[in-house]
């Protein structure tokens, strides 16, 4: 198995000023993640998510046990910068992670760091604004764009590192509907059309459809780990968890609830409505 | 209100003000300001205004955006010219009125105060309205660059700049939102003396300072994300360079601090 990022008991605590005892927030956890996969990190608030993800790319350096990515050690300090332009993250706030006046500029700045000439910068900040559909938008002040376009500035400005995986933390917790779509439509692409590793975190079940895994965590530990079409039928033990799942899973839930049975495995919209339909006309019969 | 603050702001063109490398314009503002404060006679006054002029309109901005900039520190210029008008020595009393004496020397230097000040301000909001932010303190950092030997942390103060700059809009519409939220519950900004209107502000200034710290924090995560580890091997995507009419707009400059300190001495 190619695995991009993998943590080996990973441990991890924060300290505080007031307690006297360090908050530990994650507790010897597992995880490999495989090159060229979309996972989707789903938890209850203070699970530890964003915390996990900071270590993915060295800005959090484990306690105990180890984080590698492609096999380098994230707590080494001589190839942090290795390990940051392989993995990207995209956070919840675009306001917060834009740092230039200008569109280009801001996703220039991954590459300015990187000391790539200037030709080459120019040739990446382009290709990444394509990707993300803010090409015309370059000249653009971000602070008059919407949220999703700011969001896709910030995906760009992590694109033109070119990394081998992207992380985003609730990339789409502060837009509207509109933004939303256009964020998750790109996130899609880079997997599909790019081939570049996808963790995303989110709180929206919707999102997660399209992933190949779905990573379950509570209070630092993973607790499911599976295809979505595995987890999200368990609808009672992800509500125990405080998750919600997918709309389509549970109009199957209620009806199932009802006396019809129904395979709860139906994750897009379309496949739902088969399976009632199917349900149905099998019952006609 | 706070849509008034223009402080930072770009307005991109074409004109040859705007295609001027910042490092040019920065010597040409910080000369503009030796000859306003240098300039004593009424020609050289003059000479100063009409090279401001010229350059306003060259840049194309219009002159009442660059009188907006004067606004927010209205105050302080009136403090000033006042001052100036009871403090001045003179001959020619226009009135006495218990200890203040009104003079037409001081009416002649508040008013020369008065022009300076509101030039002052004219000639620097043009530097910003003509610049973008990213040049200007890219232009600043360069220009600065030989007391990196010194240890002066020249990037730092730079990348400083940039971010305070890009950070702006950002922070006022907060403010604008959260001012909004207040006088929805009540909160009253706009009536009472100044000490009430100052105390209205105070719980508007905890929850702004509570998002800045915030946003800070955020920032720097993602900024270290991008892999962001001081200037050290950092390049640019656009490098400023030296054009013709940098070296022809210097040598204007030259000539134009020049003509001040001459018309100085030929008109007493
Ligand atoms: N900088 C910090 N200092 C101290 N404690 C922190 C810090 N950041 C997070 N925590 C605590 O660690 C725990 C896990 O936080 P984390 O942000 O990883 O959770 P999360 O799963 O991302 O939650 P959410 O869904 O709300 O984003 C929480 O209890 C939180 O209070
Ligand atoms: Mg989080």
């Amino acid at each position: 198995m190619d695995s991009i990022i993998k943590t080996e008991s990973l441990t991890y605590a924060y300290r505080s000023v007031e307690d006297e005892h360090p908050r530990v927030v994650l507790q010897g956890l597992d995880l490999e993640i495989e090159r060229g996969t979309f996972v989707a990190i789903l938890g209850h608030n203070g699970s530890g998510k964003s915390t996990l993800a900071k270590h993915f790319n060295g800005i959090l350096l484990p306690l105990g046990g180890k984080v590698y990515v492609e096999g380098i050690d994230t707590s080494v300090e001589e190839t942090m910068l290795e390990v940051r332009k392989r993995v990207g993250m995209v956070f919840q706030n675009p306001d917060n992670q834009l740092v230039a006046n200008v569109v280009e500029e801001d996703v220039a700045f991954a590459p300015e760091n990187l000391g790539y000439p200037p030709e080459e910068i120019r040739m990446r900040v382009d290709d990444a604004l394509r990707i993300v559909g803010m090409y015309d938008m370059r000249e653009h002040a971000p602070h008059l764009l919407s949220g999703g376009q700011k969001q896709r500035v910030a995906i760009a400005g992590v694109l033109a590192m070119s990394p081998k995986c992207v992380v985003f933390d609730e990339p789409t917790a502060m837009l509207d509907p509109q933004g939303r779509q256009d964020v998750i439509r790109t996130i899609r692409q880079l997997r599909d059309e790019m081939n570049v590793t996808v963790v995303l975190i989110t709180h929206h079940m919707e999102e997660t459809i399209h992933a190949d895994r779905v990573v379950v965590m509570s209070d630092g530990k993973i607790v499911v780990d599976g295809p979505p079409k595995k987890v999200f039928p368990n609808v009672e033990y992800m509500r125990e968890q405080g998750l919600d799942v997918p709309e389509t899973v549970d109009i199957l839930y209620e009806l199932d609830k009802c006396g019809f049975h129904y395979r709860l495995d139906a994750l897009s919209v379309d496949e739902c409505a088969r399976e009632i339909l199917t349900a149905f006309t099998g019952a006609g019969a | 209100m706070l849509k008034d603050v223009t402080l930072g702001q770009f307005f991109p063109g074409d004109t040859v003000v705007h295609r001027l490398d910042p490092r040019t314009k920065l010597i040409l503002v910080i000369v503009y300001i030796v000859a306003l404060f240098a300039a004593k006679t009424y020609a050289a006054y003059a000479l100063v205004m009409i090279v401001l002029i010229v350059c306003v309109s060259l840049s194309q901005i219009r002159f009442t955006t660059i009188m907006k900039g004067v606004k927010p520190i209205l105050i302080v210029i009136l403090i000033t010219g006042i001052l100036n008008l009871f403090f001045t020595q003179g001959e020619h009393v226009i009135f006495r009125l218990w200890k203040l004496t009104m003079t037409w020397e001081g009416v002649r230097t508040a008013a020369l105060m008065i022009l300076r000040l509101i030039m002052l301000i004219n000639g620097t909001f043009l530097l910003t309205y003509t610049t973008s932010p990213i040049a200007l303190t890219d232009g600043l950092e360069l220009l600065l660059s030989p007391l990196k030997k010194l240890r002066f942390p020249v990037h730092e103060l730079a990348m400083m700049m940039s971010i305070a700059l890009r950070f702006i809009p950002t922070l006022i519409e907060e403010t604008d939102k959260i001012m909004s939220a207040q006088k929805a519950r009540g909160a009253d900004f706009d009536t009472g003396g100044i000490v009430q209107r100052a105390k209205a502000m105070l719980p508007l200034l905890v929850p702004l300072f509570v998002s800045a710290f915030r946003r800070a924090d955020e920032l720097s995560v993602a900024m270290e994300s991008r892999c962001y580890h001081g200037g050290e091997g950092r390049t640019r995507m656009k490098k400023l360079t030296f054009a013709r009419r940098d070296f022809g707009a210097l040598i204007l400059g030259a000539v134009f601090l020049a003509a001040v300190f001459a018309l100085n001495r030929v008109w007493k």
